[in-house]
C-alpha cells in the first residue's frame, strides 16, 4: 500500500484499525523491558537513586524536538502537496508534543531539586525548552482561535515553518546568554562517556516514548477525523434545519 | 508615484491621522518606564544597572502594540483584497507596510529612548548604546511581528493571540539587544549577531506573512 492510498480518511481509518492494536502491545512490551532494565540498572556513584529520573526526563526531551519535526513535515505536506491528512497529523501531534515538553520541564526540575538544589534554575538548556514549551503553547492557541480546520491548519503550518526556522536561532542566542551571565554551565552530563549499563536501558526507554508517541499520534488522528465528520454532520444538520 | 511609494504614503498618513495610533507606542512606552522606578523603587544605582533592560522591555511591547491593527483596518475596509489582487508582489506590498510601520512606531521609540534613559539615571555612553541598540533591532521587531499580524487577520479575537504568537520568537532580538546596549566587552559581537537578525527577518518576515496572508484569506 502506498502512502497516496492513505490520503483517503476512510482508507487510512482501516488502516489505523488494523495497526493500532499491534503498536499497544508493541509500546506496552517495550516500557516492561525498559522499566525492567531501568529497575536493575546500578545507581550513580554520586546521585544515587535520582539517577532514574533521567531514565523519564531524556527520552521526554528527545521527543519534544522530534514532534516539532514531525509538525514541520506535516507542514510541508499542508502547503506545498496540500495532502488531505497532513493538517490532522499537525494539529494531533501540537498537544502531544507540548505534553512530552512539560514532562522533560516537570522531570528536570524534579531532578533539580535533589542534584542542585533548587527547582528551577536559568540555565541555557531549560530556558530553550520552556521557550519551546511555549511555542507549543502558542500554536495549540491558534488552531484553537479559528473555527475552520482547512483555515487553521493552513496558519498552524506557516507558524510551525517559522517556529522551525527560529528554534535553532533561540537555542543559539539562549547559550549565548548564559554563557555571558554566569560563565560555562556545570550542569553537564559530558565528561565521562556513558557506561552501556546506563546507555542500554535509556535507548530501550527511548523507544518506548516514541512507540508510546507513534500510539498516541495515531490514535488522535483518528479522533481528530472523527471528529471533523462530526462537525461536518452538524452543519448539514443545521444547512437542512434552515432550508425547511 | 510608484504603487509602493504611494502605498507607504497612505499608510504613514493614516498612522497619524485621527485613528491611526501612530504615537500610542511612544505614550505607552513612556508609561512603561515610569512605572519601573515605582515597581522596583527609586535606587538610582538599581536603575541605572536594569535601564537598559528595561527600555528593551518597554520598546519590544510597545512595537506589539499597534502590531495588530496593521492589517485588520485594511481587511475591514477591503484594501487588503486589493492589495492581494494587485499587481505588485504581495511580499513588497507587506514590507512597505512594514516600513510604514516602522517609521510611524518603531522610529519614535527610538528618538525619545534619550529622554527615557536619563530618567533611569544612564550614563550618556549607555543612552547612546541603547538607543543604537534599539535602531537596529527595532526592524527585527516589526518583521517578526508581521507574521503575528498575517496569521491573526482574520481572526475575531486576533490581538490577545498576537502577543502569544509573536514574544516567544522574538527572544534572540531580546538577548542581544540587551547584551548590545551593555557596554561590556562582548557588546560588539552582540550588535554585529543583532544586525544580523534584523536582516534575516527583513528577508524571511515579508514572505512568511504573504504567504499567511494568501493561505488564511483564500
Amino acid at each position: 500500500m502506498a502512502l497516496i492510498d492513505l490520503a483517503n480518511p476512510t482508507r487510512f481509518l482501516a488502516f489505523i484499525a488494523r495497526v493500532l492494536p499491534w503498536l499497544v502491545v508493541a509500546t506496552a512490551i517495550a516500557f516492561a523491558i525498559g522499566l525492567y532494565l531501568v529497575w536493575f540498572s546500578p545507581d550513580d556513584y554520586q546521585q544515587g537513586a535520582t539517577v532514574k529520573i533521567m531514565f523519564i526526563h531524556v527520552p521526554n526531551a528527545w521527543l519534544s524536538m522530534v514532534v516539532w519535526a514531525v509538525m514541520s513535515v506535516a507542514a510541508l505536506g499542508t502547503l506545498v502537496w496540500r495532502h488531505p491528512l497532513a493538517d490532522v497529523a499537525a494539529k494531533s501531534a501540537a498537544p502531544l508534543g507540548a505534553a512530552f515538553t512539560f514532562l522533560a520541564l516537570l522531570t528536570g526540575s524534579l531532578w533539580g531539586r535533589p542534584m542542585w538544589g533548587t527547582y528551577w534554575v536559568w540555565d541555557a538548556r531549560l530556558t530553550s525548552v520552556l521557550v519551546l514549551f511555549l511555542m507549543y503553547l502558542g500554536l495549540i492557541a491558534l488552531w484553537r482561535t479559528v473555527e475552520d480546520p482547512a483555515r487553521a491548519g493552513r496558519a498552524a503550518a506557516i507558524l510551525t515553518l517559522v517556529g522551525a526556522v527560529n528554534l535553532p536561532i533561540i537555542k543559539f542566542s539562549v547559550d549565548w546568554w548564559n554563557t555571558l551571565h554566569q560563565g560555562a554551565s556545570v550542569f553537564r552530563m559530558g565528561g565521562s562517556a556513558i557506561d552501556p549499563t546506563i546507555l542500554r536501558p535509556l535507548l530501550v526507554m527511548g523507544l518506548a516514548f516514541s512507540l508510546l508517541f507513534l500510539t498516541l499520534h495515531l490514535a488522535a488522528m483518528r479522533n481528530e477525523i472523527l471528529r471533523r465528520r462530526v462537525r461536518a454532520l452538524w452543519l448539514m444538520q443545521a444547512h437542512a434545519a434552515q432550508g425547511a | 508615484m510608484t504603487p509602493l511609494s504611494a502605498l507607504l504614503v497612505r499608510d504613514m498618513r493614516l498612522a497619524v491621522r485621527i485613528g491611526g495610533g501612530a504615537l500610542m507606542g511612544v505614550l505607552f512606552f513612556l508609561i512603561v518606564v515610569t512605572l519601573v522606578p515605582l515597581a522596583v523603587g527609586p535606587d538610582l544605582a538599581q536603575l541605572r544597572r536594569i535601564g537598559p533592560a528595561m527600555l528593551w522591555l518597554g520598546a519590544l511591547l510597545a512595537s506589539l502594540l499597534t502590531l495588530d491593527r496593521l492589517f485588520a483596518a485594511d481587511q475591514e475596509d477591503g484594501s487588503l483584497d486589493l492589495m492581494l489582487m494587485g499587481r505588485a508582489p504581495l511580499e513588497l506590498v507587506v514590507l512597505v507596510k512594514a516600513a510604514a510601520h516602522w517609521i510611524t512606531t518603531g522610529l519614535p521609540l527610538v528618538i525619545v529612548t534619550p529622554l527615557l534613559g536619563l530618567f533611569l539615571n544612564l550614563e550618556p555612553g549607555a543612552i547612546a548604546a541603547v538607543a543604537l541598540a534599539l535602531l537596529i533591532g527595532t526592524p527585527a521587531l516589526t518583521c517578526i511581528g508581521l507574521v503575528g499580524a498575517a496569521l491573526s487577520v482574520a481572526l475575531r479575537r486576533g490581538g490577545l493571540l498576537l502577543p502569544v504568537l509573536v514574544l516567544p520568537l522574538t527572544v534572540p532580538v531580546l538577548i542581544f539587544g540587551v547584551a548590545a546596549a551593555s557596554g561590556e566587552a562582548s557588546s560588539g559581537t552582540a550588535f554585529m549577531i543583532l544586525g544580523a537578525l534584523t536582516l534575516m527577518s527583513l528577508v524571511l518576515g515579508p514572505f512568511a506573512a504573504a504567504a499567511a496572508l494568501r493561505h488564511g484569506l483564500e
